[in-house]
């Protein structure tokens, strides 16, 4: 019987060697003529164990990791197309403790099947959500997603249902459902392993969302520095589509609906919903005053639904399995289950997908095992450049949209960067300013003018110009960013550089300043 | 002579491309992707084209063009290599990274070497953030830098 090896090929896989040991396993198998094949999965999410690759055996599939590609010729020598043990040994993939604490409804299948296959997909549960979706009606499928409680998972949180309810309202000869893809905040990444661990989800989301809304163009906005993502998402849209999954009669159905895959450009403003649409159109990425909204006026002044990866991606599980067994997992008004990434500096880095109620320190300690450095943690950042960093005595923060708003910080995409008692909190502040400046779309002034400020008034500081007085100005510079910009690029900058002045005061006081040589 | 003759050919071909995708909705974005891979760049010849067979005016062509990081006013090097600058990767050295490969290369970010045989640019989040620090090198990406990665890297681009 052909033995089956599972080797991913999402891009943090592929950064660390994946390709290479592909192609040694191939080799190995050909000189010693042995029947295996080799499948190529998404990630699991387990990325510091990377290369990470899956036998399947009669226990299972059994998982070796971290392989690289000078490993390979050893673990064939312990017969792991057997099991066999190998000090790169790690056991049963679903027993891992990384694995096993987490409630996969989103990414139940990423890394789990080959993600271009459709049988796959069929085999483990994809296209029933659907397949129920084209048997009801459009206002009982909103009413499903209403009622699952899903909120946006691009980063704003706003309920899903009722966008989704107002496009739906809203008559129009041509409806539009767009995918934001453009993950630009550092930390996350759930998006991307989605794209090229299971892509089907996403086009079955995004049919979904049409069918309810009456939408027959969808729009998938891919940020160009994902160009595995953009890969194995167009191929899989021309899969979907010569198999009846998208065309004219979606599954066989009256309803009609399609799907464009489009690269971004390298500008990270185009995250923001209104600069998206404008990009799409073919213009300059600038954000648009709302209302109107882009519900009732969107991509090319039609309504529009815009959502995230992960909300449309939630979608068929909501579907198939019914609102309630979505909304019983959460807490408070944050219901359902999150992709957290932990990133940056920690030990155990990658995707842990989790109901909403976790608290922070638990997944920094005891799911992250701490610092990749081994030394303390000094601070983390959750949400991206735009959220805010929290101290280790903040630990005891539970991940819900409200607790953190509460404490003057944001989920957003559920990314964590992790920093160890290295880093300098005045310098972290001062790259908040200096990428808002880099990254502003220029169409208000707050944004525009306020974080080249910031980026000086923090200079001044930091070479002890008249400290207080310039820290005065940086905070009242921060409130009129905060309630002055158009869009959180200008409007959420402060979220970091507050926090980082208000928790590590210490690192913003006067410090000796190196004496030139001369 | 030759410069006119450049200049002709970059025309024809803008033409063609812009034919091919005109008829996606908002296609500007597309054939800018298409023009720069098609030259390595989007050279200014190109804009009128594009600007005539989408009866967009010329200034609105040179506001997009400039609008965005991506797209090459000139051509890049042979190598083109993108260094990850963001917070996480900023969380596990990428200073250090960057300027080391700085002094190797003797380049800094938006520079090309002498001998054209490499751009270094930075980019914000590839996306490797639990593998950081993390680059793109022509394409490829590359996560978990050290020093034995850094001299991998240069000597790659030094072929």
């Amino acid at each position: 019987m052909t033995t089956t090896i599972y080797i991913p090929k999402d891009a943090a896989a592929l950064a660390l060697g994946a390709e290479k040991v592909a192609t040694a396993v191939t080799a190995e198998i050909a000189a010693r003529g042995l029947d295996a094949k080799i499948v190529r999965n998404g990630t699991r999410g387990m990325v510091w164990l990377e290369t990470l690759v899956e036998v399947v055996t009669s226990q299972g599939r059994v998982a070796y990791g971290p392989v690289k590609a000078a490993d390979v010729a050893s673990l064939f020598d312990a017969g792991f197309l057997a099991g066999g043990a190998h000090r790169l040994s790690l056991g049963r993939v679903e027993d891992l403790p990384f694995f096993a604490k987490q409630t996969r409804l989103t990414f139940e299948r990423c890394g789990v099947i080959d993600p271009l296959s459709l049988e796959d997909y069929r085999a483990h549960g994809g296209l029933r959500g659907l397949e129920k979706a084209v048997a009801i009606t459009p206002a009982d499928i909103v009413k499903t997603v209403t009622d699952s409680g899903l909120r946006g998972r691009g980063g704003a949180g706003f309920p899903t249902g009722i966008k989704w309810k107002t496009v739906h309202d809203t008559v129009a000869d041509r409806k539009y459902i767009v995918c934001n893809a453009d993950e630009g905040d550092s930390a996350t990444f759930a998006d991307r392993m989605i794209m090229e661990g299971d892509p089907f989800v996403l086009i079955e989301g995004m049919a979904i969302a049409g069918i309810a809304t009456g939408a027959t163009k969808g729009f998938v906005y891919i940020r160009s520095e994902y160009p595995h993502a953009i890969v194995t998402m167009t191929r899989a849209v021309e899969i979907a589509r010569a198999a009846g999954i998208l065309g004219a009669a979606v599954m066989g159905s009256p309803n009609a609906f399609d799907i464009e895959i489009r690269s971004g450009a390298g500008a990270y403003v185009c995250g923001e919903e209104t600069s998206l649409l404008n990009s799409l159109e073919g213009k300059r990425g600038v954000v648009r005053a709302k209302p109107p909204l882009p519900a009732i006026e969107g991509l090319f002044g039609k309504p529009t639904v815009i959502n995230n990866v992960i909300s449309l991606a939630s979608v068929p599980v909501i579907m198939d399995k019914g609102a309630e067994h979505y909304r019983d997992f959460g807490m408070g008004r944050s219901r359902g289950t999150i992709p957290v990434q932990l990133a940056g500096n920690i030990k155990h880095g990658g995707l842990f997908e989790v109901a909403f109620g976790i608290t922070l320190g638990e997944l920094i300690n005891d799911i992250g095992g701490g610092t990749a450095s081994g030394r303390p943690v000094k601070a983390v950042q959750v949400g991206g450049p735009l959220g805010a960093y929290f101290p280790a005595s903040m630990f005891d923060t539970p991940f819900d949209y409200e607790a953190f708003a509460a404490k003057d910080g944001l989920i957003g995409h559920a990314g964590i960067t992790v920093f160890d008692d290295t880093a300098d909190m005045l310098k972290m502040a001062r790259f908040a300013m200096e990428f808002c400046a880099i990254e502003s779309c220029g169409k208000c002034t707050p944004c525009r003018i306020g974080s080249a400020r910031g980026v000086e008034t923090l200079d001044k500081v930091a070479a002890g110009i008249e400290p207080q007085k310039n820290l005065e100005l940086v905070t009242d510079l921060c409130n009129t960013m905060k309630f002055g910009s158009l869009c959180a690029l200008g409007g959420f900058t402060p979220y970091p550089v507050m926090s980082a002045l208000t928790h590590f005061p210490e690192d913003f006081a006067p410090r000796p300043v190196a004496e030139a040589a001369e | 002579m030759i410069m006119q003759a450049q200049s002709t050919e970059i025309a024809t071909q803008t033409r063609a491309i812009v034919e091919g995708l005109k008829g996606l909705e908002g296609p500007l974005l597309p054939i800018l992707h298409e023009i720069q891979e098609e030259f390595g760049y989007v050279p200014q010849e190109s804009l009128p084209v594009i600007a005539d067979e989408l009866n967009l005016s010329n200034a609105e062509v040179h506001g997009v063009v400039t609008f965005y990081h991506d797209y090459r006013r000139q051509p890049a090097g042979r190598h083109v290599l993108k260094l990850c600058q963001a917070e996480a990767c900023q969380s596990m050295g990428s200073d250090a990274v960057a300027d080391r490969i700085k002094r190797l290369l003797g380049i800094g970010f938006h520079e090309t070497t002498l001998d054209g045989a490499v751009t270094l640019e930075p980019v914000y989040c590839l996306g490797l953030c639990a593998c950081a620090p993390a680059a793109m090198l022509d394409g490829e990406v590359i996560g978990s830098i050290d020093e034995n990665v850094i001299d991998e890297i240069v000597a790659e681009v030094r072929k």
